[in-house]
């Protein structure tokens, strides 16, 4: 079980858990109970570079299409495709199983949300 | 400032089961109680409860009721039996879908009409503007009534096993009442109207009760049907459900300027009758050449052309436009409803969806996407 404590958060619904220079990227419970059980996913190339704020993939479940954005600057080092090919996971284990991309970074992005700012931005 | 959004008979039920919300016409209606996926599978395979109460109800009384309704809406309602149920439409003068409707002949000199939550005082309003020569009694009875549908394949048993559910003598048993059909029930002393009619493509019933018996019933039905797999199902499954079953939605395959033929139901208007009804001479005259039609695409893979979404031809023109799209939950590819240029309109042609950039090949089909087995 994942600490949510000591996650990150973005004011788009994602999470960011930092391990060294790479983030390990999800989107949030709220998130993903917000859009529905996610039928589809499509992330990022390996390798490529992506740019902070900007979207780099897509979330679908039955009613709506979901955009995923980099939360930071950096390069995709690895993607979920366990989760590509079973998108339910991103309700079932939206912290765990359900992560949708690791990206190696340099700097983390200010504005960054803690696990309080977090629920109180989504009202829990 | 906009007004708060209407709360069921049964919202404070809603609440208590954890149902997420979402505003629908006016009120606030159970989206979702736990997965919308798993809902829609269980209606698929053994039943689900709906609360459909923001629907409108308006009752039409009086000895020429049928005659009525036969010069107000599409369809020739003074043939219904009693206790039988008919699709039907309110047209504009245009030719153009007001509401489409279900209707009921609850007794001699009565019908109940059936409307959309979002059209339900517009409804009611033409029908009250012509009930005068025809001496007959226009009345929204809508506040009064709660509206549960329980959908599915063990819908049937479940009804039957309901605690305090108990068949008027003489009317039709649950086991006897066809599709399209109704028959009369007590709960709590008060009359409940049961059709047997829905919006999912599954067998199933819809119950006309008592706003002050909807909490109560709602939980005898529950009761009853919890051990045979009933789930209570919010709208999401409901607009999958009625999308697979090629049902139409109003605002989205129906609206004020598209002529039933465009939709595939020239068969609902009854041109073979003899009154004259609003609408009749444009249906009559016909769609404009060239005019949109509405067909069934299937894809292949995961991605969903969605409402709004551009159908291209395989060379990339612009031929039309979904009206609704979803990943199929029971048939796991995607489809969508969509009206297209008539020359595109023909089963097996292959065209593209624009899903935001991407061309998605699809092909004509036609609607249902999904039939229950008999």
């Amino acid at each position: 079980m994942t600490d949510l404590t000591t996650l990150h958060y973005t004011t788009e619904h994602e999470w960011i858990a930092v391990d060294g220079d790479v983030a390990t990227v999800g989107i949030t419970d709220f998130a993903a109970d917000k859009l529905g059980d996610v039928v589809f996913v499509e992330l990022p190339e390996v390798g490529g570079s992506v740019t902070g704020g900007t979207v780099v993939g897509e979330i679908e479940s039955t009613k709506s299409v979901g955009e995923l954005y980099a939360p930071v600057d950096g390069e995709v080092v690895e993607t979920n495709q366990t989760v590509v090919d079973d998108p339910s996971l991103v309700n079932s284990d939206p912290f765990g199983e359900g992560w949708l991309v690791k990206v190696r970074f340099t700097a983390l992005p200010d504005g960054l949300l803690d696990r309080d700012a977090y629920t109180t931005l989504v009202g829990e | 400032m906009p007004d708060l959004p209407r709360s069921s008979p049964l919202g404070d039920i809603h609440v208590a089961l954890g149902a997420a919300f979402t505003d629908f016409a006016g009120w606030s209606m159970p989206v979702k109680y736990s997965s919308d996926l798993a809902e829609h599978h269980a209606i698929r395979n053994a039943a689900g409860i709906f609360d459909i109460s923001h629907m409108g109800e308006i009752a039409v009384r009086g000895l020429r009721a049928g005659e009525f309704l036969d010069a107000t809406l599409a369809g020739r309602l003074s043939a219904l039996d009693l206790m039988q149920a008919k699709y039907t439409l309110l047209l504009n003068e245009r030719g153009g879908v007001v509401d489409d409707l279900i209707v009921y002949r609850n007794g001699e000199a009565e019908y109940l009409v059936v409307a959309n939550a979002s059209n339900r005082d517009v409804v009611a309003e033409v029908l009250r503007a012509g009930a005068v020569p025809f001496d007959v009694s226009v009345t929204d009875v809508s506040d009064g009534i709660a509206l549960i549908a329980v959908q599915g394949p063990r819908a049937q048993e479940i009804l039957e096993r309901t605690a305090g559910l108990e068949i008027v003598a003489g009317q039709a048993s649950l086991a006897e009442v066809r599709y399209y059909r109704a028959t009369a029930a007590t709960f709590a002393e008060r009359n409940v109207f049961i059709g047997r009619t829905g919006y999912t493509g599954e067998d199933g019933f819809e119950l006309y009760a008592d706003v002050r018996d909807a909490a109560a019933l709602w939980s005898a039905l529950t009761v009853a049907g919890a051990p045979l797999g009933l789930v209570p199902a919010g709208l999401a499954c409901r607009d999958t459900l009625r999308l697979e079953a090629g049902m139409p939605l109003y605002g989205h395959e129906l609206g004020a300027d598209l002529l039933p033929v465009q939709a595939g139901l020239g068969r609902v208007v009854a041109l073979t009758k003899d009154t004259d009804f609003p609408g009749r001479a444009a249906v009559e005259a016909g769609a404009p050449a060239g005019s949109r039609v509405l067909v069934g695409l299937v894809a292949e893979g995961r991605r969903a052309g969605r409402a709004g979404y551009a159908v291209l031809s395989a060379d990339g023109e612009p031929v039309g436009e979904i009206t609704s799209g979803a990943l199929s939950p029971t048939l796991g590819h995607p489809i969508a409803l969509a009206y297209v240029d008539p020359d595109s309109s023909t089963v097996g042609t292959s065209l593209a969806i624009d899903v935001r950039g991407s061309r998605i090949p699809a092909t004509v089909t036609t609607p249902p996407f999904y039939s229950r087995k008999k």
